[in-house]
C-alpha cells in the first residue's frame, strides 16, 4: 500500500512541476456555440500554433447573459478568466466596474506591442471607447441591422423585385401591394428595440438618451420618446393592426418564417446572412436599413450589436502580455477578413475590409458589404456612436413589453414610449446609485 | 409489562440529529440569512462597492406597479395550475381506478410526463403553439382563431398554465390513485347496496376519505406553482408579453441574474420567504382542520 502512495506522490509532484516550463495559460470565456463556436476555436488553435509562449484556453459558458454572470461570479470568487466576452448591452456594467477590468489600451501599452487605435473601424470601436478616445474592450463580433428581401415574394405581389426600398415610405407602398396580394407576413423583424429604436435613433441622428447616449456620464436619461421614434413606432403599430407587420418575438424568432419564405421583408442583423444563405430556397437580397426621408440628415449611420472582449483585473503581467499578443493576432487583417466572410459579422479593421474587397468576395456575395457601407458612410455623431446605459438588458426588456402593447393595439405609440422612458429611467437611477 | 429502551447518554440525541441540523442550517438558514442581509444593500455586480440603503430596496419594490401586479399574476397562475392539474388528475385517477383490463398500462402511460424536465415541457408546448410553425396554432388558424401568445397576455397565461399543469398531472394522479385504492371497498359497496349513485358515493364517501391526499397535494402543488414552474415560463414566454406571465420567482431571477440588480433580487426573495411562510401557516391552520384522517 505504502508503495502505491509513494508512487502516487511522485506522479503528482512530477505533473505539478511539468507545466512550469510550458507556455503561460490564458483563459478565455465566451458565449459561442455551434458554427460560431467552431470558428472561434479555429482562431484560438491558429494562435496557439503560431507561437509557443502562450496557450489560450477557450471555454463556452452558455449564452451572453450566462457568460457575463459566470464572469462576475468567478470574479467574486477570485477565479476570473483573463478574457471575457461580453455582449454590447453589458458594456456600461463592465465599464463601471473599475477595479474589475483592465482597459485594453492599458493592456496593450504595458505589453510594449504595437497598437494603433486608428486602424479600427471608428463606427465599431467607438462603441467600446471612452469619450476621450481610449479603447476599453476589443470589438470581437459586431453586426448592424439590414433589410432582407424575399425577391420572389415581391414578384408574386406584382412588384419589381429590384424596386427601391431605401425609405420607409417606399416600404409602406410595397407592404400595401403585398397585403393586397394575400401575403400572410409582409414584414417582420428581429430584435425590435435594437433595430426600431436604438438604430432608428442613430440612423436619424436623434438621441436615444441624454449625455451622448450615456457616454457622458451615469446621470443620463432616456429620450427615445421624441417625434421621430413616435412616428416610426406609430407607423409600425398601424401596419401591425392592418396585418402588414407581423410581430414574431423579442429575439430573432422572425428568422424562421423569413427563411421558410413566409415573410417578404425582414429587418435583422447582418450576421443573419449565413443562415439565410444556407436555408432560403428563394431569391433574396440584402438592402440597407430603410429611413424616413423627411428627417433632416438621415440616413446618418447605424450602430452595432454583438460583443467585445474584456480583460479582467487580477492576473499576472505575463498573462496580460499573452492577452495583448492574442488581441494583436485577432486584429490582424487575414484573421478578421476570414471571420467577416465566414460569419457576416463586420470586420473590425479597415484593412480587413479592403482585403475582403480585393478578394472579390463582395462581388460573389452581393449585399454583404452593405452593413459596412451603412456604418461608415458618415462620421459618427454623439447620437450615433453607440449606447452606454446601465441595466440596459432590463431596459430592453421594458422596451419590448411596451412595444408589444403597441403591436396588440393596447397602447398608442406615444404612451408606450413615454412609459418605457419613465420605467427605464428608474433603472438608470438604480444603476447610478449602485455605482456611485 | 411494558418494556422501554432508555438511552441515558445526554449527548447522543444531539449527535444523531446534528447532520440534519447541519444540512438545514447550511442549505436553508444561512442562505435565507444572507438574503435578508443583502436586501438592505445595493451592491454593484462585481461586489466591489456596496451601498447601505436600509429598507430602500423594499420601498423601491412596493412603489413599482409591475411588482405589485406580479402578486396577482402569481395568485392567478398558482390557482389555475393547482386547480386544473389536481382536478384533471383526480378525474383520471377515478377512471383508472375503475379500469380492470390493462390498468397497469394506463397507469404507466399516465405517469410518464412526470419524468419530463420543466424546461423540456416548456419547449414541447412551445413547439405545438408556436404562432408561425406550431401545429395547434395552425389548426386554430384553420378554424379562424389567431394564436399569438407573444402578443396576447391571456393566451400566454393559458399556455404556461397548460404546460405547468400538464407536467404535474402525473404526480397528482399517482397519489390520487394510491389514495383511492386505500379506501375500503366495503364502505363503498355498502353505499351501493343502499342505492347511492356513483356521484353520491363519490361526494359523500370517496372525496372525504381522500382528503388527506388532497390536502397533501394542495400543499405540494402550490409550492410547485410558486417555484418549480420557473423553467416552463423561462422557455415559453420569459415573463411576457408585458409581464403578464411574470410570477414572483421569475422576477427574482430576471432582476438578479439578467439585470444584475442583486439588492432588489434579495429583497424580493425575502418577500417571497415571508409569503410562503404565511401561506403554509394558512394551509395547516385553516385547511387542515377540514381533513379527515
Amino acid at each position: 500500500m505504502k508503495k502505491y502512495i509513494a508512487a502516487g506522490l511522485v506522479a503528482a509532484l512530477m505533473s505539478s512541476v511539468a507545466p512550469a516550463s510550458a507556455a503561460t495559460q490564458i483563459d478565455f470565456w465566451h458565449a459561442f456555440t455551434g458554427r460560431l463556436g467552431e470558428l472561434l476555436d479555429e482562431q484560438v488553435s491558429k494562435f496557439n500554433a503560431s507561437q509557443s509562449d502562450y496557450t489560450v484556453v477557450a471555454t463556452n459558458k452558455g449564452n451572453y447573459s450566462e457568460t457575463l454572470n459566470a464572469g462576475i461570479a468567478a470574479f467574486r470568487a477570485g477565479e476570473q478568466p483573463d478574457v471575457l466576452q461580453v455582449f454590447e448591452v453589458g458594456t456600461a456594467t463592465m465599464m463601471a466596474a473599475e477595479g474589475a477590468i483592465k482597459p485594453v489600451y492599458e493592456v496593450m501599452a504595458d505589453s510594449g506591442l504595437p497598437f494603433d487605435q486608428s486602424v479600427y473601424l471608428a463606427a465599431v470601436a467607438g462603441y467600446y471607447t471612452t469619450t476621450d478616445g481610449q479603447m476599453l474592450s476589443l470589438p470581437y463580433n459586431s453586426s448592424t441591422p439590414v433589410l432582407y428581401v424575399n425577391k420572389d415574394a415581391l414578384k408574386a405581389a406584382g412588384l419589381d423585385p429590384e424596386m427601391d426600398l431605401s425609405t420607409w415610405d417606399m416600404v409602406g407602398t410595397a407592404l400595401d401591394a403585398l397585403k393586397e396580394s394575400g401575403s400572410k407576413c409582409p414584414l417582420t423583424t428581429a430584435w425590435q428595440s435594437w433595430v426600431h429604436l436604438e438604430n432608428l435613433s442613430a440612423y436619424h441622428n436623434v438621441p436615444f438618451a441624454t449625455k451622448e447616449n450615456g457616454f457622458g456620464g451615469l446621470d443620463t436619461e432616456l429620450s427615445f420618446n421624441g417625434d421621430v421614434q413616435v412616428k416610426h413606432i406609430d407607423t409600425l403599430g398601424q401596419w401591425a393592426k392592418d396585418g402588414k407587420f407581423i410581430y414574431s418575438g423579442r429575439r430573432n424568432e422572425g428568422g424562421a418564417p423569413f427563411r421558410a419564405g413566409e415573410c417578404a421583408l425582414f429587418t435583422e442583423s447582418s450576421a443573419g446572412y449565413a443562415g439565410v444563405k444556407k436555408e432560403a430556397t428563394f431569391d433574396f437580397a440584402i438592402r440597407p436599413l430603410p429611413y424616413w426621408s423627411d428627417v433632416e440628415g438621415a440616413p446618418q449611420n447605424t450602430i452595432i450589436g454583438g460583443a467585445s472582449l474584456w480583460v479582467l483585473e487580477g492576473q499576472t503581467a505575463e498573462e496580460y502580455k499573452g492577452v495583448a499578443a492574442f488581441f494583436n493576432f485577432l486584429s490582424s487583417s487575414d484573421i478578421q477578413a476570414k471571420w467577416h466572410q465566414d460569419t457576416g459579422y463586420l470586420p473590425i479593421t479597415m484593412a480587413a475590409y479592403e482585403a475582403t474587397k480585393a478578394s472579390g468576395f463582395y462581388g460573389e456575395n452581393p449585399g454583404t458589404d452593405i452593413s459596412i457601407i451603412q456604418m461608415t458612410g458618415k462620421a459618427p455623431t454623439a447620437n450615433s456612436k453607440g449606447l452606454r446605459l446601465g441595466n440596459f438588458d432590463q431596459i430592453r426588456g421594458i422596451i419590448d413589453e411596451e412595444l408589444e402593447g403597441v403591436w396588440n393595439g393596447a397602447k398608442s405609440a406615444k404612451d408606450a414610449l413615454d412609459s418605457a422612458v419613465s420605467r427605464g429611467d428608474e433603472l438608470l437611477r438604480r444603476f447610478e446609485q449602485a455605482n456611485r | 409489562m411494558e418494556k422501554r429502551v432508555v438511552f441515558n447518554n445526554r449527548w447522543l440525541p444531539y449527535l444523531l440529529v446534528a447532520p440534519q441540523l447541519l444540512v438545514t442550517f447550511v442549505f436553508f438558514f444561512w442562505p435565507a440569512g444572507q438574503a435578508i442581509y443583502q436586501s438592505a444593500f445595493i451592491p454593484d455586480p462585481f461586489g466591489l462597492k456596496t451601498q447601505f440603503v436600509g429598507l430602500g430596496n423594499f420601498e423601491y419594490l412596493f412603489g413599482n406597479r409591475y411588482y405589485l401586479e406580479s402578486f396577482s399574476t402569481t395568485a392567478i397562475f398558482s390557482v389555475l395550475v393547482t386547480v386544473s392539474s389536481m382536478s384533471f388528475a383526480l378525474w383520471l385517477a377515478v377512471l383508472a381506478d375503475r379500469v380492470i383490463k390493462g390498468s397497469s398500462a394506463y397507469r404507466t402511460l399516465l405517469i410518464w410526463p412526470y419524468a419530463v424536465a420543466p424546461a423540456i415541457a416548456g419547449v414541447l408546448w412551445l413547439f405545438m403553439f408556436n404562432p408561425f410553425t406550431g401545429i395547434i396554432a395552425w389548426m386554430l388558424f384553420q378554424v379562424g382563431y389567431v394564436w399569438n401568445h407573444n402578443l396576447d397576455g391571456g393566451q400566454a397565461m393559458a399556455l404556461v398554465v397548460a404546460a405547468s399543469a400538464w407536467k404535474q398531472i402525473s404526480y397528482n394522479f399517482l397519489f390520487f390513485l394510491a389514495g383511492l385504492q386505500a379506501i375500503p371497498k366495503s364502505v363503498i359497496e355498502a353505499a351501493a347496496i343502499d342505492g347511492a349513485s356513483f356521484w353520491r358515493r363519490f361526494w359523500t364517501i370517496i372525496f372525504p376519505l381522500l382528503s388527506p391526499t388532497t390536502f397533501f397535494l394542495l400543499v405540494v402543488n402550490v409550492i410547485y406553482a410558486f417555484f418549480d414552474t420557473f423553467g416552463v415560463i423561462h422557455t415559453i414566454t420569459q415573463g411576457g408579453p408585458q409581464q403578464s406571465t411574470t410570477i414572483l420567482v421569475y422576477k427574482v431571477f430576471a432582476d438578479g441574474f439578467v439585470g444584475q440588480d442583486l439588492g432588489s433580487s434579495a429583497a424580493q426573495s425575502v418577500v417571497l420567504l415571508v409569503l410562503v411562510g404565511i401561506l403554509t401557516v394558512v394551509q395547516f391552520r385553516f385547511i387542515e382542520r377540514r381533513v379527515h384522517y
